[in-house]
C-alpha cells in the first residue's frame, strides 16, 4: 500500500519494461506524514495563500472526513485494491531547491530537475526539439518551470502553475476555481481540495487562438507522497486551445496515490482539446506498486457553440479510475470523448466518460477503445444523459474492446438516461482477439510476432491516437508497444 | 530450390487424420509449377504449410528451402528467406494502411538482408508506381489493409505484394478463385514479370484457366494428400477436358 517505509530505495530494481522508472535523487521539503486540519493549513500557508482558499480547502477537508466516515471511497468500480492508509502518505513533497516563489526562468531551475525532464524526453530548454510547445514542468507537488510564458502573454495568454494563478490572478482562479468541479463532488475530487499543491492554470482571453500547444508534465519522484494537482483551463468566448498533459513516475514496489483534479470552461464559441498520455508506473508484472489514479476530470461547455474534446491514451497506473466529461449547458455546443486505456499484466482500469445534455442541439461523440492483456481487466463505464431541455441531442457512442490472450477481461457499463423524446442515441460495441489469421498474414511478409502484434493494436486504436496532435501520437504509439511487451508470445 | 519429401501433416488436434499423405517434389530454381487437384484434396494446406500457418502440424517429412530445413522456422523467418504466399483469403486488419505494412514488411526483408531500410521518399516511389502497375485504385490503399477490398481488389493487392517484396518463390495459394478475365490477366501479368532464372513459383489452383496465361513448367496433379501424376503444361489440358475423375479412380486403385 501507500507506505513510504516498506522498503528504501529501489532506484536499483530493475524497472522491467518501465523505462521512465528512475528516481531523481533530490532534497525535498515534506509535510508531515497523515492528514488533518494541520496538515492543510500548512500547505495553504507554504503557498501563501489568501484566506479564502484556505477556507475552501478547510470545507473541503471537513467534507471529506464526512464521507470518510459514512461511506469511505466510491465502491462501484470494477477495480479491486487494499485499503489505502490515508495516514501513511505525504501529502506535500517539494524539492528543496524550488522556492514558493517559482523560478524567473529557466536560468534559476535547479539543473537536477532540468535534468530530470531532459532525461524524460522533455526538454525544458526551449529552443530544443518540442519547440511550438508550452510546458509546466510539475515534480512532485510543485510546478518547477514553465517555459514560454512571456511570448503567451503577449496574447495575454495564462500560461502558469496553478500556484502563481493564485498569486497573480486570483479573481480569475475564485471565479472558476471549483465551479465544474465543486469541492463536494466526490471522494477523491474532495480529498483533491483540501490538499492540492499545484498543477496548471491556463486563461485564453476573448477571440484568441492559442497558436503553441501548452503542455504539463507531471513526475511524481518522491516515495510514499501523494500526488493531488489540480488544473483549471478557461477559454474565453472564441478562443482556443489545444493542451497536452503527460505524466509519469519511478518504478518502486509501494503504491503511490494520485488524484487529481481538472476543470475545463468554454464560453460562448470558445473550445478547448485536451489531450492526455497517461504513464504512470503501472506496477511490477506480479502486480506489485503502481500507481493508483483517481482522478476527476470534467469540463463544460457553458456558452452557445462552444467545444470541449478530450482523447486519452491512458497505459500506466496499477489502477485508473477516470471519467472525463462533458456538461453541454450551451446550445449547440460539442462534447468528444476519445479513449484508448490499455490494462496488462495485473493492471485495472475502468475509464469512460459523462456526457451531460442540457442545451439544445448539443452533440455529443465517444470512441473509447480497451485492450487487455496478461490479466489486465479493462472496464469502459459510460453514461449519457439528455435532459428535458436538450431539444434535438444527438450521441454517439463507440465502445471496442480487445482481448490479447485468454487471462484477461473485458467489461462494458453504459448508463443512458433520455428524458427528451427528440434525443437521437447509437450505441455501438465490439469485443475482438488478434485474430491468427491476422498474425498469420504479417508474419508471412516477415514481420515479426511482436511487431505484428502492434501494428494490429495500433492499427485498431487508430481512431483515437489520429485525434492527438503529431508528436503525442507518435509516443502514444510507442507507448502501446512498450506496455505490451511480454503480453504477446 | 524447394525440396519437399514426404511430407505428412495434419490440422492440428486432428493429427491423425492427415490431410497430406506422402507428398514430396522438387522445385528447381527459375520453374514455374502448378499444383491441381479436385476441392479437398490438400492443395491450400500444401500452401499453408510451406509458409508455416500455425493451424498444421507436420507428422513427418521434409522442406528445405535453399537446401535449409524450414519446417521449424516461424513463418516470418520463412518469409524473410525469400519465401512468399499470396493468399486465397487475404484478413482484413482495421487501421493498418497498405503502405505502412508493406514499408514494414520491405524494412524487415532489408534488415535480414543486411541492407539499410529504404526511405520514406523512395519507398514511396516504389509503392505508387507499384501501385498503377498492379492496377489498383490509389484510393483503395488509402484504407484499411483488405478491409471493404473486393474478392478482385484482395487479389490485386496480394499481387502489389509480391511486385515489391520480390521473393525468391512465390507461392500462389488459389489467387485466380474468384476473378474476372481481366484480373486474372493482371495476375499472369505479374507472375510472367516477374519470371527469372533466380525466381519459382508454385501455382495452387483448382482450374486451368489461369495456366492459359501463365505456362507452367510442371503440372502436378494432388489427390488426397498424395501427387498421382506429374507431367508438362498438357496434363493441365487434360484435366480441362476430362476433369479429376481419371486421377481419382487412379487414386483408389
Amino acid at each position: 500500500m501507500v507506505t513510504p517505509n516498506s522498503i528504501s530505495r529501489e532506484s536499483d530494481l530493475s524497472g522491467g519494461e518501465y523505462k521512465w522508472g528512475f528516481v531523481t535523487e533530490v532534497e525535498q521539503d515534506f509535510a508531515p506524514q497523515g492528514l488533518n486540519e494541520a496538515i492543510v493549513r500548512l500547505i495553504s500557508a507554504k503557498k501563501d495563500e489568501p484566506e479564502w482558499l484556505l477556507e475552501w480547502r478547510l470545507q473541503a477537508y471537513r467534507h471529506w472526513v464526512k464521507m470518510t466516515k459514512d461511506r469511505g471511497e466510491p465502491d462501484w468500480a470494477m477495480i479491486e485494491y487494499p485499503a489505502i492508509d490515508y495516514d501513511n502518505i505525504y501529502y506535500y513533497a517539494a524539492p528543496k531547491s524550488s522556492q514558493t516563489e517559482a523560478p524567473k526562468s529557466l536560468a534559476d531551475v535547479d539543473p537536477e530537475m532540468l535534468a530530470t525532464f531532459e532525461k524524460l524526453g522533455i526538454p525544458l530548454q526551449e529552443r530544443e526539439k518540442l519547440a511550438g510547445v508550452a510546458i509546466d514542468a510539475v515534480f512532485d507537488s510543485v510546478s518547477v518551470a514553465t517555459t514560454y510564458t512571456e511570448q503567451l502573454e503577449k496574447l495575454g495568454i495564462i500560461f502558469c502553475s496553478f500556484s502563481e494563478a493564485v498569486k497573480n490572478h486570483p479573481d480569475l482562479v475564485k471565479k472558476y476555481l471549483g465551479s465544474v468541479v465543486p469541492y463536494s463532488d466526490n471522494f477523491f475530487a474532495s480529498l483533491n481540495s483540501a490538499v492540492f499543491s499545484d498543477g496548471s492554470f491556463a486563461y485564453i482571453p476573448p477571440g484568441v487562438r492559442c497558436p503553441i500547444e501548452l503542455m504539463t508534465y507531471f513526475r511524481m519522484n518522491a516515495e510514499g507522497t501523494g500526488q493531488f494537482e489540480r488544473t483549471l483551463i478557461v477559454a474565453d468566448e472564441g478562443a482556443y486551445v489545444s493542451y497536452l498533459e503527460g505524466c509519469t513516475a519511478p518504478f518502486r514496489k509501494t503504491s503511490q496515490l494520485h488524484a487529481a483534479v481538472v476543470e475545463l470552461v468554454a464560453l460562448k464559441d470558445g473550445e478547448i482539446k485536451y489531450s492526455t498520455i497517461q504513464n504512470w508506473f503501472p506496477g511490477t508484472k506480479e502486480g506489485e506498486g503502481g500507481v493508483y489514479n483517481f482522478v476527476t476530470k470534467r469540463g463544460i461547455c457553458r456558452g452557445a457553440n462552444s467545444k470541449i474534446s478530450w482523447t486519452q491514451v491512458e497505459t500506466g497506473s496499477a489502477i485508473t479510475w477516470k471519467y472525463p466529461s462533458v456538461i453541454l449547458q450551451g446550445d449547440d455546443s460539442v462534447g468528444e470523448f476519445y479513449s484508448v486505456a490499455l490494462a496488462n499484466n495485473h493492471q485495472q482500469a475502468d475509464t469512460g466518460t459523462k456526457m451531460i445534455h442540457i442545451g439544445k442541439n448539443t452533440k455529443s461523440t465517444i470512441v473509447a477503445k480497451g485492450i487487455s492483456a496478461g490479466q489486465g481487466q479493462n472496464t469502459y463505464r459510460g453514461q449519457v444523459k439528455i435532459m428535458p431541455t436538450a431539444e434535438n441531442a444527438v450521441n454517439h457512442t463507440q465502445c471496442d474492446s480487445l482481448l490479447v490472450g485468454d487471462r484477461c477481461g473485458a467489461h462494458t457499463v453504459p448508463y443512458i438516461e433520455v428524458r427528451n423524446p427528440t434525443a437521437q442515441l447509437e450505441h455501438e460495441a465490439s469485443t475482438s482477439k488478434v485474430s491468427d489469421d491476422q498474425l498469420f498474414y504479417l508474419r508471412a511478409r516477415g514481420i515479426s510476432e511482436e511487431e505484428a502484434h502492434h501494428m494490429i493494436i495500433t492499427g485498431w486504436s487508430r481512431d483515437v491516437i489520429k485525434e492527438l496532435p503529431f508528436e503525442f501520437a507518435m509516443e502514444a504509439g510507442q507507448l502501446l508497444k512498450v506496455s505490451l511487451e511480454g503480453a504477446v508470445g | 530450390m524447394l525440396q519437399v519429401t514426404d511430407l505428412h501433416a495434419a490440422v492440428i488436434g486432428a493429427e491423425d487424420a492427415e490431410i497430406l499423405k506422402s507428398l514430396s517434389l522438387t522445385l528447381n530454381a527459375g520453374e514455374v509449377h502448378a499444383i491441381m487437384g479436385p476441392n479437398g484434396s490438400g492443395k491450400s494446406t500444401f500452401a499453408n504449410v510451406l509458409m508455416g500457418r500455425p493451424d498444421y502440424v507436420v507428422n513427418s517429412g521434409s522442406v528445405k528451402f535453399d537446401g535449409e530445413d524450414i519446417l521449424e522456422m516461424v513463418p516470418d523467418q520463412r518469409a524473410l528467406r525469400g519465401m512468399f504466399l499470396a493468399f486465397q483469403y487475404p484478413a482484413e486488419i482495421p487501421g493498418v494502411r497498405p503502405w505502412q505494412f508493406l514499408k514494414a514488411a520491405l524494412d524487415a526483408r532489408r534488415e535480414f538482408a543486411g541492407e539499410d531500410p529504404l526511405s520514406v521518399r523512395n519507398f514511396s516511389a516504389l509503392f505508387d508506381g507499384k501501385v498503377k502497375d498492379v492496377g489498383i485504385d490509389p484510393d483503395l490503399v488509402k484504407r484499411s489493409l483488405n478491409e471493404g477490398f473486393s474478392g478482385g481488389e484482395k487479389k490485386r493487392h496480394e499481387m502489389l505484394q509480391l511486385e515489391m517484396l520480390e521473393p525468391r518463390l512465390a507461392i500462389l495459394d488459389e489467387t485466380d478463385s474468384g476473378l474476372d478475365v481481366d484480373a486474372l490477366r493482371i495476375v499472369a501479368e505479374g507472375v510472367n514479370n516477374l519470371r527469372s532464372t533466380e525466381r519459382s513459383f508454385l501455382i495452387v489452383t483448382h482450374y486451368q484457366r489461369l495456366l492459359n496465361y501463365i505456362k507452367p513448367d510442371v503440372v502436378h496433379i494432388l489427390v488426397d494428400g498424395r501427387i498421382v501424376e506429374t507431367g508438362g503444361a498438357d496434363l493441365a489440358m487434360a484435366v480441362e477436358n476430362t476433369g479429376y475423375e481419371q486421377f481419382i479412380n487412379a487414386a483408389d486403385d
